[in-house]
């Protein structure tokens, strides 16, 4: 079944095009990896997924409903959660704060302080509880977002970048992370550049390049792809 | 019992500075020196101290809307005239009788409230924010000033009431308590002492319970990062509107209470001045949080007059000395870093003690 469906979808900025047609089909229950330089519009697609910005064309369907024209928060509502690239966590808050504000809306009373102790066990970050989000480490900010994106539940959730700036350590814990998240049963789209973590989690990668879907397969398969490699070497234009 | 433990608890949080015993014994005795003091003073001072209580709820309404919810309204002010020539406008039209004055307070910050979200709904819906909320705010509220300013000809009333152009309206009744025999009129000493006291107690509690409940939460979770609070599924257009008119009808029943309290409003009342002496209170308390923005907006109001009596020509500089001091020394305000200095120490006392 699929879960996402994007259907020529189109994006200009002035003049420039950075969402080319594309068709993209996400079935439930996988992971899937984007990949493509930078520029390739990665971003600019994981910002018309959520609503951020709307397509010049084009149509989004959702578990079979069209949320093209949603408003951000209801396809929240409807079962997708986000990471952003740039640790998007409440900074001024402490960490105990920022879980508080993404469980609130499910949780109450005692449930909601035995759901923020799961979660803060979760992430690792029992003893920063009490800490400034601001004045954690880059990783542990990463985890307390991708936490915070967790904690709503989602049937699909978006991460950009979650591995960036993260020691190969850190990174292959991530990687765990994303594979139990998805053994509960949660489809992930991720955007990402380390391709240790690409192979250790992706079960299907999507090559982007100027805004079209380039090329599409198995990690092996897309590595093997001697357009993919020119592509990232700059010559897929010659 | 239970039931006063589980209230207290809602008062207390991590939006708030203050809590535990320590803290609501020294509010209690703050409270009744507070109902104590009139006792033991003079028509005229008990007067005074309801004026300068009475600037503490547009005081809170920017704690609210900027301390808290991080938009800068410049523009308190236009929601303090429009209720100030509101009240005016009824009283003058429909007189002190049957208590109308009390319902007059009512439907002028109602009237605040209901410009708030017409205002508020163009704002946030339109996606205005940060520097741009703050041009748009202070554009409405010099324009209300500017309108106010030229209706000084007889065409301009409402009714019986001459909105009388720069001189501004006057002569309006006090608030009236209807009561058997002869009715109770709150002049601007004893009797309007305690009902403006009542209010602000009123008004700082239910402010602490609501910046301590899950609204509060979302309220502070958009000025950290909008982005991430809509990305958990929070309407933040929704959020900000309301923050907004529950700031506008505070800063509205300030205004009403000013009108009372002197019984004259201005346009004046809605000009540039007037619109930036409340963020340098705000701003020099500590705007986040609801303490300290009470007692920096007593202690600078009190400041500034006192300069004012004593014949410095230079009040107005001095505040802005003292809001270029607050950015440099403790930007986030001079009560709340002396307030967090003093919970430090007591916090290391107990530790030792124990």
């Amino acid at each position: 079944m699929s879960l996402l469906e994007l259907r020529k979808l189109n994006k200009h900025f002035g003049g420039l095009h950075v969402t080319n047609s594309v068709d993209l089909t996400l079935q439930a229950g996988e992971i899937h990896c984007l990949i493509g330089p930078n520029g390739a519009g990665k971003s600019t697609l994981f910002r018309l997924i959520l609503g951020e910005h709307h397509p010049g064309s084009g149509d989004i369907l959702f578990a079979g409903e069209d949320i093209t024209a949603l408003k951000s928060f209801a396809r929240i509502h409807r079962g997708l959660s986000v990471k952003f690239q740039v640790p998007g966590v409440f900074r001024g808050l402490s960490v105990r704060q920022n879980l508080e504000i993404a469980l609130q809306s499910r949780h109450r009373g005692t449930e909601l302080e035995a759901e923020i102790g799961r979660l803060l066990h979760f992430l690792g970050l029992e003893s920063e509880h009490t800490q400034i989000a601001g004045n954690l480490s880059h990783g542990q900010k990463q985890w307390l977002e991708i936490g915070m994106a967790v904690s709503l539940k989602p049937r699909l959730l978006l991460l950009d970048e979650p591995t960036a700036g993260m020691s190969p350590e850190e990174t292959h814990l991530t990687g765990e992370m994303v594979q139990r998240l998805n053994a509960d049963g949660m489809t992930v789209l991720a955007i990402e550049h380390d391709m240790a973590f690409v192979r250790q989690v992706a079960h299907r990668v999507t090559v982007l390049h100027l805004g079209q879907v380039f090329a599409q397969g198995s990690i092996d398969e897309i590595v093997a792809d001697e357009r993919v490699a020119a592509i990232y070497l700059g010559q897929a234009h010659a | 019992m239970t039931g006063l433990l589980a209230m207290f608890r809602r008062l207390e949080g991590p939006q708030t500075v203050g809590r535990g015993p320590a803290f609501w014994a020294l509010f209690a005795l703050v409270l009744a020196a507070a109902l104590a003091y009139p006792l033991f003073s003079d028509g005229y001072t008990v007067g005074n101290t309801v004026y300068f209580f009475v600037w503490v709820f547009i005081a809170l309404s920017l704690c609210l809307i900027w301390g808290y919810g991080g938009s800068l309204s410049f523009g308190q002010t236009a929601f303090f005239g429009i209720a100030g020539y509101g009240y005016g406008v009824l009283t003058i039209n429909f007189g002190s009788a049957y208590g109308f004055t009390l319902l007059a307070l009512v439907i002028a910050v109602a009237i605040a409230a209901l410009f708030a979200v017409l205002l508020g709904y163009f704002m946030f819906f339109g996606r205005i924010a940060g520097v741009f909320l703050g041009i748009v705010t202070l554009a409405v509220t010099l324009m209300l000033e500017r309108f106010m300013a030229q209706t000084a000809g007889p065409e301009w009333r409402i009714g019986a009431a001459r909105l009388n152009g720069f001189n501004g309206m006057s002569a309006m009744p006090p608030l009236t308590i209807p009561w058997p025999g002869e009715p109770i009129v709150l002049f601007a000493d004893i009797g309007l002492y305690y009902l403006v006291l009542g209010l602000l107690v009123l008004v700082y509690l239910a402010l602490r319970i609501l910046m301590n409940s899950s609204f509060g939460n979302v309220i502070v979770a958009i000025r950290e990062n909008p982005e991430r609070a809509e990305m958990l599924g929070y309407d933040i257009r929704k959020y900000q509107l309301i923050t907004f008119v529950i700031g506008a009808a505070l800063a509205g029943l300030s205004g009403v209470l000013y009108t009372v309290w002197g019984q004259y409003i201005t346009p004046s009342s809605m000009g540039m001045t007037a619109a930036a002496l409340p963020l340098i209170w705000v701003a020099v308390g500590g705007r986040s949080d609801l303490t300290s923005t009470v007692i920096g907006t007593l202690v600078v109001l009190a400041a500034f007059q006192a300069l004012t009596i004593y014949g410095s020509q230079y009040a107005l500089v001095f505040m802005g000395v003292l809001l270029v001091l607050t950015v440099l020394i403790a930007p986030n305000g001079l009560v709340l870093g002396a307030m967090n200095w003093l919970g430090r120490i007591a916090a290391r006392f107990t530790q030792r003690a124990g």
